[in-house]
């Protein structure tokens, strides 16, 4: 029951938050935040819990696990269930609803209410998603995180939001589609061979499906997370929807959005059709590797400071890609780190650019400059971000890298060359933006407060959380490990690939 | 007959009755709401009945009839979709002209029409019964006698129903002549006993009667009455030809072609693929270019009826269930959607000052600018309704869309299951052009929408749209009595093996 609470308070919270805000705007702020901390601190009290459950048995790998029946003339249940994995993403949605609470303080000033609606909304979709251990209720949860970040888009969004939000939910629902109709070959393949007409997980896991049929099916899956993550060809809808939303959705867009989709990959896609994935491989490391490089580029090239940080998302999320389908303990746990250390460090770069915006009403990189002298707090604050996501040892992302890289060296080395070049790349662009914007000649006739001490706050927070995930990163490895270890022991992987 | 049949048509009964009833009431006091409340008591009083009617149901009353479960469910669906179209057309003549009550007497012979054509299994009952449905409509398509565009729609609807009843009865002709039977059951017992692709004129004679039906269902390429009488129609009643007439239409193709068992029968088959997959393409990409919400619903619900031939070229328990909880969830979008242009259309206080004008309809996307701030509660509606149209999840056309495309992957028909999935992602893009709408800003001249704020809702036509999307959210998110009450109806003992 505890897990239903968990996903159900951002959905209740939303609507308290909704009720209050006609009358006080501020409330509806303080009652987001006060949802969100209770469920933070639920699931803190489940994570402190978690070394003895886990070890209780083996085979029923759940920390928490609800189950009722849902749609019973279709065999769906309302499967709820918690382990590692999870409970690691589900404490970094809780924190970062918080942080995109806060950030929007000051930045939100009109609809008040129904922003902190969607708000809520979303993180009970993304929340879901994280525990829905039944196939349909999992693309339920799915497609239901979209309507709320459509709306955030939408109407609190920048110039061209219209456009931007168009094309993310057209991209996101077409591809969602593609994976239902895979959830239901799954669904009849398995009612053919057993009997039993069901979606849940465990069940369906073992399925023993023809190869092309197979192949089919987990391409199903595959495009749908593929669309999420975002990987290459069908990343273009990212861009447009980070930098349009409003600094608290691109915080959600970027860390945790992006998630589910390696999310997918990992508990859905390998376990679910373990041949066909392996086979696949090599095409996902060439896309994995090719989205390090060419997000990379890219970024680069932008003048957009938003957009540039956007492209840092493809590069970034290449690693789990990587990661993921190098299907070691190294590369599998690197690519949790990396999944986590990405929200935290590009959520703090978006929350950077939204203040700078707030600031001096532009976004373009050609009309900053020298903002450190008026802006030193939060030049710092830049400055430790962009280390960050420049992988540099001591904060969390490196952690990540840098096991991905390992990982992916016993499998297949012209990828973890391709991936290493993408460091370099990274080095580049991170230092690219701290020059731009706070080196260099003083942008005329713009003046730049500080972090007042709301926003120092958060940074703060999210430092503290990089610098603690880059130092003593044991706490999270060890949370992931009973799983990987479970699905590594269920799903093996050729050593090297040809 | 004996007693017990006409226990059986009992509710059928109630429903003609209450149209005698309102028409004598009219000759005798002239009062608007009178006359609508007679009007949906007697609906309310034949749902109540049906139940009753099954007691002694699945037989067949007079060779012409047949009342069993499936035709109980579908009649139910139907009165039930009049009597919210009766409710808001209490509120929308309300709003306009006066000698209003002659219109229920037409709604509710319409609503009889397409009560009996569920039931019918023979050629002349389902002939009769489909003019009793579409003659009532021509009326009450012009009823507004002073605005040119319903005459028109009327007159158009007019034109080209009686051409399409042509084809119907020329096909049904042509069946007749070479099988010798108008009865279901027999057509089919006789048409197994023919070599069926050397039969031409059985051929001719079956494809002359999808075109009659095709024309109904407002399927491609038959479609071209649709956007048209839809835009010229008055809201309610256009809501009933989107619901209730191409329902019941779909109800007897269901039971016509199940019973001749079309699967086996290749080139009608084939054809019906086709007609499905040019339905979504033909609604979905045209609705793409309009302005005009009341048009773009229609080419909509093309491409509605598209998905929905989608299970019925699926064949098994699985489609006939997905077809009747596709049917119903389209229902209550249908109804959501024209309601609460109807209730726009109703309030003037509702529509920005730039486009006031007292006779016109609030069809613009225009209208909609801006509603979300003006009038949250009607603008979170229809934006449930809409992505109820898209078939997003927490609401029934989620769940609709879902079982269609299961039961087409359970019968492996892959090329309708793809285009109903890229036709989706197209659909997505107009319905989102009414919710941008509705998201932005509010146009400058809105001091009158603005001083309106104050006014509440028209109270009996909210109501009723509010209860239907609350429904369609109910059914979303936990369908499961609906699908066992849709399985128990239609799959075990009706028509359908």
């Amino acid at each position: 029951m505890t897990l239903v609470w968990i996903v159900l308070l951002p959905f209740i919270g939303g609507l308290a938050a909704w009720a209050s805000a006609r009358r006080n705007a501020d409330a509806a702020r303080w009652i987001s935040l006060a949802f969100l901390a209770f469920d933070m601190l639920l699931l803190l009290i489940v994570w402190r819990g978690q070394s003895a459950a886990l070890s209780i048995a083996a085979d029923a790998p759940w920390l928490l696990s609800f189950d009722a029946a849902w749609i019973p003339p279709l065999g769906a249940r309302f499967h709820l269930a918690m382990d590692g994995l999870s409970l690691l993403l589900a404490l970094l949605t809780a924190f970062l609803g918080i942080v995109s609470v806060i950030v929007s303080w000051t930045e939100i000033r009109e609809r008040v209410g129904f922003f902190h609606l969607n708000l809520m909304w979303v993180l009970s979709g993304i929340l879901g998603v994280f525990v829905a251990m039944d196939l349909l209720l999992f693309s339920f949860f799915w497609e239901m995180m979209l309507v709320p970040m459509y709306f955030l888009i939408i109407i609190w969004g920048h110039e061209n939001r219209v456009y931007a939000s168009i094309k993310f939910f057209i991209f996101t629902q077409l591809s969602g589609l593609l994976m239902l109709l895979a959830i239901l070959g799954l669904y009849f393949i398995h009612a053919r061979q057993t009997g039993i007409y069901t979606f849940d997980y465990a069940r369906l896991l073992g399925t023993a499906i023809n190869p092309s049929t197979a192949m089919w099916l987990m391409l199903g899956f595959f495009i749908a997370f593929a669309v999420k993550l975002p990987v290459v060809p069908v990343h273009n809808w990212l861009p447009d929807a980070h930098t349009e939303a409003p600094t608290a959705g691109s915080v959600i867009l970027a860390g945790l959005l992006l998630k589910t989709g390696a999310y997918g990959l990992i508990r859905f896609v390998v376990p679910l059709f373990p041949e066909a994935a392996r086979e696949f491989a090599p095409i996902a490391f060439g896309l994995g590797a090719l989205g390090i490089i060419y997000g990379a580029v890219l970024a680069f090239a932008q003048t957009d400071l938003k957009r540039l940080v956007a492209y840092t998302s493809v590069s970034h999320m290449g690693f789990v890609m990587l990661g993921v389908f190098s299907w070691n303990m190294w590369a599998l746990q690197g690519a949790v780190m990396q999944m986590i250390c990405h929200g935290i460090a590009t959520g703090a770069l978006f929350i950077l650019v939204g203040a700078l915006q707030e600031r001096i009403h532009t976004r373009d990189l050609r009309r900053m400059g020298g903002f450190w002298s008026q802006a030193p707090r939060m030049g710092g604050v830049a400055m430790v971000f962009a280390m960050a996501s420049l992988g540099l040892p001591g904060l969390g992302n490196f952690i990540g890298e840098f096991l991905v890289l390992v990982g992916v060296y016993q499998v297949s080395v012209p990828a973890t060359v391709a991936a290493s070049l993408g460091l370099v790349a990274a080095t580049i662009y991170s230092l690219w933006i701290i020059q731009r914007v706070f080196h260099g000649a003083d942008a005329p006739d713009v003046s730049v407060r500080d972090l007042s001490p709301r926003e120092s706050a958060v940074m703060a927070a999210l430092i503290v959380a990089i610098v603690w995930l880059g130092l003593y990163p044991q706490p999270v490895l060890n949370t992931a490990q009973p799983l990987l270890n479970h699905l590594q022991s269920t799903v093996h992987f050729e050593e090297r690939l040809p | 007959m004996t007693a017990q049949s006409l226990s059986t048509l009992f509710p059928y009964i109630i429903l003609a009755g209450t149209a005698v009833a309102v028409m004598l009431l009219i000759a005798f006091v002239r009062n608007h709401g009178a006359a609508a409340f007679t009007t949906v008591a007697g609906m309310a009083l034949t749902l109540v009945t049906l139940p009753i009617a099954r007691e002694s149901a699945s037989r067949q009353v007079t060779p012409l009839l047949r009342i069993d479960d499936f035709a109980l469910f579908y009649s139910g669906l139907i009165v039930s979709a009049g009597l919210v179209v009766a409710v808001l057309s209490y509120t929308y003549l309300k709003s306009r002209g006066n000698r209003n009550e002659e219109y229920y007497v037409l709604l509710l012979c319409a609503t009889l029409g397409a009560a009996l054509l569920t039931a019918s299994t023979h050629f002349a009952s389902l002939f009769l019964s489909l003019e009793i449905l579409s003659v009532s409509l021509y009326a009450m398509i012009a009823y507004p006698r002073t605005q040119a565009n319903s005459i028109e729609a009327a007159v158009k609807y007019l034109v080209l129903a009686a051409g399409s009843a042509a084809f119907l009865l020329f096909g049904m002709a042509l069946v007749y002549a070479e099988l010798g039977t108008m009865d279901f059951a027999r057509i089919a017992v006789v048409r197994n006993s023919l070599d069926q692709f050397e039969n031409l004129i059985l051929l001719a004679g079956m494809a002359l009667m999808t075109a009659g039906i095709g024309f109904k269902l407002a399927l491609a390429p038959f479609h071209w009455w649709t956007p048209d009488v839809y835009e010229g129609a008055p809201a309610p009643v256009t809501a009933f030809v989107a619901t209730v007439s191409k329902g019941a239409m779909f109800a007897v193709l269901l039971r016509f072609f199940t019973q001749v068992d079309v699967h086996s029968y290749p080139p009608v088959f084939a054809l019906f693929c086709v007609i499905s997959v040019a339905s979504m393409f033909v609604g979905n990409l045209l609705a793409l270019l309009q302005d005009n919400v009341k048009r773009i619903l229609a080419y909509s619900s093309i491409a509605h009826l598209g998905y929905l031939l989608v299970a019925f070229l699926a064949s098994g328990p699985l489609a006939a269930t997905a077809a009747a909880f596709y049917l119903v969830s389209y229902f209550l979008t249908t109804l959501g959607a024209f309601g609460i242009v109807t209730l726009m259309s109703s309030d003037k206080g509702l529509q920005p000052l730039v486009l006031f004008d007292a006779e016109r309809e609030a069809d613009s996307i225009e209208d909609y600018r801006g509603l979300f701030w003006r009038r949250p509660w009607i603008a979170t509606l229809f934006t449930t309704v809409l992505l109820s149209l898209a078939g997003i999840p927490l609401t029934a056309g989620f769940v609709g869309k879902f079982y269609i495309l299961a039961a087409g992957e359970a019968s492996a028909r892959w090329i309708p299951v793809f285009m109903l999935v890229l036709n989706s992602a197209i659909g997505l893009f107009y319905y989102l052009r009414i919710v941008v709408a509705m998201c932005a800003p509010a146009p400058e001249s809105t001091e009158r929408a603005r001083g309106a704020l104050q006014t509440p809702l028209p109270l009996l036509g909210g109501a009723a749209v509010s209860a239907v999307t609350l429904a369609l959210v109910w059914f979303g998110v936990y369908p499961a009595p609906l699908i066992r009450l849709v399985e128990s109806l239609v799959t075990s003992r009706g028509v359908l093996p």
